[in-house]
């Protein structure tokens, strides 16, 4: 067994067994950890593939970026997640009978197929694999010559949905006070000072003009 | 045996089947639905850079790196709204996601 085929199915491996560990994990945090590991084996096969910029950014974006905000929402959302299992044993039978159909047909479609003799030479626009480039580099050649305006596209996909995300869970929260420049601009001295006349012996107490309570009222 | 496409698309099936199979047995849990659809894009992914290897063609990666971005747009969103409605209702449980129900 060489050593490719050994590291693949060391992946492959453990690839399937952490994915169904993210669907019947009980714990949501272990969930989340588990589609991590999913993903580093991902990152393995894509290597493997010869995919290595693909391999990096699963690693970047997907392990740094969505799963720790899955932790995150999983972390701070109070959520009973014992009930939300509720359910789970009776799904079970139907859900893995369905799977395994599909399964199944999934095997038989990869088992009994063949690329067609003269498809290859159909193709429209084939961008062959460099032999001569790495594969960064081969990939950022037809990324921002042959397809940059899907990649100006998937740009405003993410621009959009930053946008969205912020714009869903911005909220404006009472009682905290925050700066306004305009106002403070805006501060005269007769707004914002008053000259007593105090009379003697008796203090500042009487005029009640320096302090206010949590209602307004001079105290 | 050399490893060849065929492998890479048995494990991308069986990766999306088990993506399908988590959304089936996890109905009430809409955090773990969303890493089912992470999984089966997953799946997705790895049939597209498989193909790119097997034809020789760089096309299927650029796409990969398309769905890859898809993803976690979808994500991003998917949990923002998630934050929102737990913030509102108190719960993520997907039976009670009924609001727009006629």
């Amino acid at each position: 067994m060489s050593v490719v085929s050994l590291f693949f199915y060391l992946f492959s491996c453990v690839l399937i067994a952490s994915a169904v560990m993210v669907v019947s994990s009980r714990n949501p945090v272990h969930a989340v950890l588990f589609l991590i590991l999913a993903f580093f084996n991902a990152a393995g096969l894509f290597l493997l593939m010869g995919a290595e910029f693909l391999a990096m950014i699963l690693v970047v974006v997907y392990v740094g970026a969505v799963a720790v905000l899955f932790l995150f929402v999983v972390m701070m959302l109070d959520v009973d997640f014992v009930e939300l299992r509720q359910g789970f044993l009776q799904y079970l039978p139907l859900g893995a009978l369905i799977s395994a159909i599909f399964f199944i047909e999934i095997a038989l479609v990869v088992g009994t197929w063949q690329l067609a003799p003269d498809a290859l030479a159909m193709r429209k626009a084939a961008t062959a694999m460099p032999v001569d480039a790495m594969n960064a580099r081969a990939l950022g050649r037809v990324l921002y010559t042959e397809y940059v305006y899907f990649f100006q596209a998937a740009g405003l996909i993410l621009l959009v949905a930053m946008i969205g995300a912020i714009v869903l869970t911005l909220r404006e929260r009472e009682g905290v006070r925050r700066q306004s420049i305009p106002q403070q601009n805006a501060r005269t001295k007769a707004g914002s000072m008053v000259v007593v006349d105090v009379p003697v012996g008796q203090g500042v107490s009487n005029e009640g003009v320096f302090r206010k309570d949590a209602a307004g009222q001079k105290v | 045996m050399e490893i060849g496409l065929s492998h890479y698309l048995v494990v991308a099936g069986a990766l999306f089947t088990i993506g399908v199979f988590g959304i089936f047995i996890n109905r009430k849990n809409v955090i773990v639905i969303l890493m089912s659809i992470e999984l089966i894009l997953l799946a997705v992914n790895i049939n597209l850079v498989a193909f790119a290897m097997h034809l020789g063609d760089l096309t299927g990666q650029v796409f990969a790196l398309l769905v890859l971005t898809v993803a976690a747009a979808e994500a991003a969103i998917g949990l923002a709204i998630l934050v929102v409605y737990f913030r509102n209702r108190g719960t993520i449980a997907v039976e009670d996601i009924n609001v727009m129900k006629g």
